[in-house]
């Protein structure tokens, strides 16, 4: 049913431009001709079912994109390894509610990001793979007519596209496979770890939608083309979601190491008219601007400002507005966003919520920094998933990056900026998930 | 004080799953030498290894758990021991709390 010659353009996208090279220019889909003209086909044949994929992926320096920055091929080495046969679960359901580059991917990019399934699955000997998304993002019936489109393909794994309700902590990993197995889409307590014992107790693997889309390169061009750019530990080029105070928001592809202010500079931000910058979304930190701008892009770089990469988001805080108050309907948003399962989470962050608006607002009592700094101590790593660890992070790097704030609300009452729109999104309580996307205002750049 | 060499394999650890717990408390009652609850009655678990005679009270509270939440498991093995050292002190990140 495809006129698409069968091997088309095998040039490899050069310079930073790799996964947005799948991407085009007037916001519509790539449909699967113009993908195998670009691309070509995915090599699933060569050298047996897909095996030496995982070496080429682990040579590569792959590190997952969903937030952890584990390394990819020791995953998929791990559950290649089991003994009766693994499953693939691509984990489209974005959460974090500032980031848009899953979404981007699978809207404009559907075949690329399938390839990746189809490669990830083959290389660890999987015939069945779930790419799972947020319901409400119409990206599930857009998959599936991307998935008709390639019926001609005969690709020897049946890829099962679902549309997921789970809200923040419904996209942890171990929630999903609970999901699909289902159950409520609940983190899990204790081992095994998906990788383990995950779908139908196979063993899981668990990757993001950008790590796949990077599979299906590696998997074109290989490791060594995928190590040409970036940081030598974590190699490649990362997509970063850039919204706030940016006169182009929008979604990003930088080499890793490259300077956070080369980045903010393509989505339009002025670093002079801002106090600082959110780093690596709701579970991330604030940075102070001046810090931020020389932080490079990556994992290692992110922890050098005392931040983390996260899934990439990147949010420019307008100096005139509040880093408190956005902080503070964040955390409301986070406390409420909990499974609800374990003590310390929904009786610890609604206090730490109430006490951080209590700050923003000027109307902490004398007491409330003391019992703060408290919470902020015992609540994390007692959770069965890291919902509590990643916000209590977040609050605790507000009270640090905006402690000038914190003094001043405290003798002069709230400041001007906490009137101003809220600048961080905060999904309604019906919908947690992220918005569907945008294509006119969400561009890539 | 030197307890190297003595027991070792025996010391254990308590945790508790987070999920089943329900902060009925009666474990930092029983072993209040490594669990202490949080203000809403969670408990606070230390991860310092214990002895035999520890142990017999953790065994006691892991009984009394009525969620069946709190377990004992064996302490992983101390690292090997390096030839004795003063500490060396840590930079502390500025502008932390003192």
């Amino acid at each position: 049913m495809t006129a698409a010659p069968l091997v088309g353009s095998r040039t490899a996208p050069s310079g930073t431009q790799r996964l947005l090279a799948a991407v085009r220019d007037d916001g519509q889909p790539m449909s699967l001709a113009e993908h195998l003209a670009r691309f070509g086909r995915l090599p699933t044949n060569r050298r047996g079912a897909g095996s030496w994929l995982v070496e080429e992926v682990d040579q590569a320096g792959l590190r997952g994109r969903g937030g952890a920055g584990f390394p990819t091929g020791r995953k998929m080495r791990t559950v290649a390894a089991a003994r009766r046969r693994p499953v693939v679960l691509v984990n489209g359901s974005e959460g974090e509610p500032a980031s848009q580059k899953d979404a981007l991917l699978m809207q404009q990019a559907p075949h690329l990001v399938l390839d990746g399934v189809v490669a990830a699955a083959l290389a660890v000997g999987a015939t069945r793979a779930y790419l799972v998304v947020h319901e409400g993002t119409n990206l599930d019936g857009h998959l599936d007519r991307a998935l008709t489109e390639r019926a001609g393909l005969d690709e020897r794994v049946e890829i099962v596209v679902a549309a997921s309700a789970g809200g923040y902590v419904g996209s942890e990993e171990s929630a999903l496979v609970s999901w699909v197995n289902g159950a409520a889409a609940l983190p899990a307590a204790t081992p095994p770890r998906p990788f383990e014992r995950g779908v139908d107790g196979r063993a899981t693997l668990v990757v993001n939608v950008e790590t796949v889309a990077h599979i299906a390169l590696i998997a074109r061009y290989g490791a060594a083309w995928f190590a040409e750019i970036g940081e030598e530990q974590e190699p490649g080029t990362v997509l970063l979601t850039v919204s706030g105070a940016a006169a182009h928001p929008g979604v990003v592809e930088a080499a890793t190491g490259t300077r956070l202010a080369q980045v903010l500079a393509v989505a339009g931000v002025d670093p002079d008219r801002c106090s600082a910058i959110l780093v690596g979304g709701y579970f991330g930190s604030w940075v102070p601007i001046d810090a931020a701008l020389r932080m490079p892009v990556s994992q290692a770089g992110a922890v050098s400002v005392g931040a983390g990469l996260g899934a990439g988001v990147v949010v420019a805080l307008d100096e005139r507005a509040c880093g408190l108050a956005e902080t503070a309907r964040v955390m409301a948003f986070l406390a409420r966003s909990g499974a609800g399962q374990c003590g310390p989470c929904p009786y610890g962050l609604p206090a730490i919520a109430g006490a951080v608006t209590a700050i923003a607002h000027g109307t902490a009592r004398a007491r409330a920094h003391g019992d703060l700094e408290r919470w902020l101590r015992v609540v994390p790593g007692r959770g069965a998933c890291r919902h509590p660890d990643g916000a209590v992070r977040f609050a605790a790097s507000a009270l640090t990056t905006f402690a000038a704030d914190v003094a001043h609300h405290a003798t002069h009452g709230p400041c001007s900026g906490a009137h101003l729109p809220a600048v961080l999104p905060i999904p309604d309580r019906r919908s947690t998930g992220p918005r569907p996307g945008e294509p006119a205002t969400w561009g890539s750049r | 004080m030197s307890l190297i060499g003595a027991a070792v394999g025996h010391r254990t650890l308590v945790r508790v799953d987070p999920i089943r717990c329900d902060g009925h408390g009666l474990c930092a009652g029983l072993l209040p030498e490594r669990i202490r609850l949080d203000e809403w009655g969670y408990p606070i678990i230390s991860s310092e290894p214990m002895d035999a005679d520890l142990d017999a009270h953790a065994r006691r509270a892991v009984a009394a758990c009525p969620a069946l939440a709190l377990s004992r498991q064996p302490a992983p093995l101390p690292a090997p021991r390096t030839p004795a050292r003063p500490p060396t002190p840590r930079s502390r990140p500025t502008g932390g709390p003192r």
